[in-house]
């Protein structure tokens, strides 16, 4: 697998630490690692910079994770990129709003690095 | 909308949850801590916790959950949490408790049946000290689980508002 460009969206800047942590120990090659701590946040990382890979809260301030993930359709640096969502959110109708939203994946918290490479390396080899 | 008395507690009784409480902080602290919570072998209510951490539920299950530990605990659980050495650990103490109460209270409120969609939660609050009164509009008493993390106290409460 290339190296890749991820962008991290989390309102908890030890969550984003783990999160990445967790996506080197899946063995995926990092070239860079950008972050953002809420959905507006993260689109702003957008406009100047292109990724391979999103990971992404919920609950987050400002825009949850649900409506950045609606908005990304019309952000040119997002197309085909996959989403992974990451969140203590874990009903059902959580997850299949997320997926109808454009997500490709969605892991509860508590989490293991085995459950982050479970779902990211999929959406990853589908883009 | 149901209210809380209509959640399928086992047993109709809200102590029946505090099983739940216990599972959820147990999960919460091996995935993401790697540390097994133990049982104090005797109930100490004595021990003055510093640093509480809150979590609001609010819809179908109106409340807060709490996280108390002291600072020197906080400090390791941070540690543990990021893999990183103690003495490196800085300010991000007070995000990282906060993670974890809202990881456990997300896992909590997941394990009762029919609450995952009716049941919200709000950012985390983190309180630093042990010079304060907290008033709580609570009307059933709260649910209160004392654990062991490496050998230190921590408390986990449920005040229950409606």
């Amino acid at each position: 697998m290339n190296s890749i460009c991820a962008l991290i969206v989390d309102d908890s800047s030890v969550m984003r630490k783990i999160v990445e942590r967790c996506l080197r120990q899946a063995g995926i090659d990092l070239k860079q690692v950008l972050e953002a701590g809420n959905g507006a946040e993260a689109l702003n990382v957008l406009q100047n910079n292109a990724v391979d890979l999103i990971l992404c809260d919920i609950n987050m301030p400002v825009m949850d994770g649900l409506e950045f993930v609606k908005q990304l359709s019309g952000v040119a640096n997002a197309k085909g990129v996959p989403v992974v969502m990451i969140t203590t959110e874990g009903s059902e109708s959580h997850v299949v709003q997320a997926i109808s939203c454009g997500a490709r994946g969605y892991i509860r918290k508590p989490f293991t690095a085995e459950q982050v490479k479970e779902h990211v390396i999929p959406a990853l080899a589908g883009k | 909308m149901k209210s809380v008395s209509e959640l399928p507690a086992a047993d109709g009784s809200h102590e029946s949850w505090v099983p739940l409480m216990e599972v959820a902080a147990r999960e919460v602290f091996e995935l993401m801590l790697g540390c097994q919570l133990t049982l104090p072998a005797t109930a100490d209510e004595t021990t003055t916790l510093g640093i509480t951490s809150m979590v609001g539920l609010a819809g179908q299950l109106c409340g807060v959950l709490s996280v108390r530990c002291d600072a020197k605990t906080a400090t390791l659980m941070t540690s543990k949490m990021l893999g990183v050495a103690l003495d490196t650990v800085g300010p991000e103490v007070s995000d990282a408790l906060g993670e974890i109460c809202n990881m456990v209270a997300g896992n909590f409120k997941n394990k009762i049946a029919g609450l995952g969609d009716g049941c919200m939660l709000s950012p985390p609050t983190v309180i630093t000290g042990r010079d304060y009164g907290l008033h709580s509009q609570a009307d059933c008493p709260g649910l209160e689980l004392r654990l062991l993390f490496e050998g230190m106290p921590i408390a986990i409460t449920l005040q229950i508002h409606s």
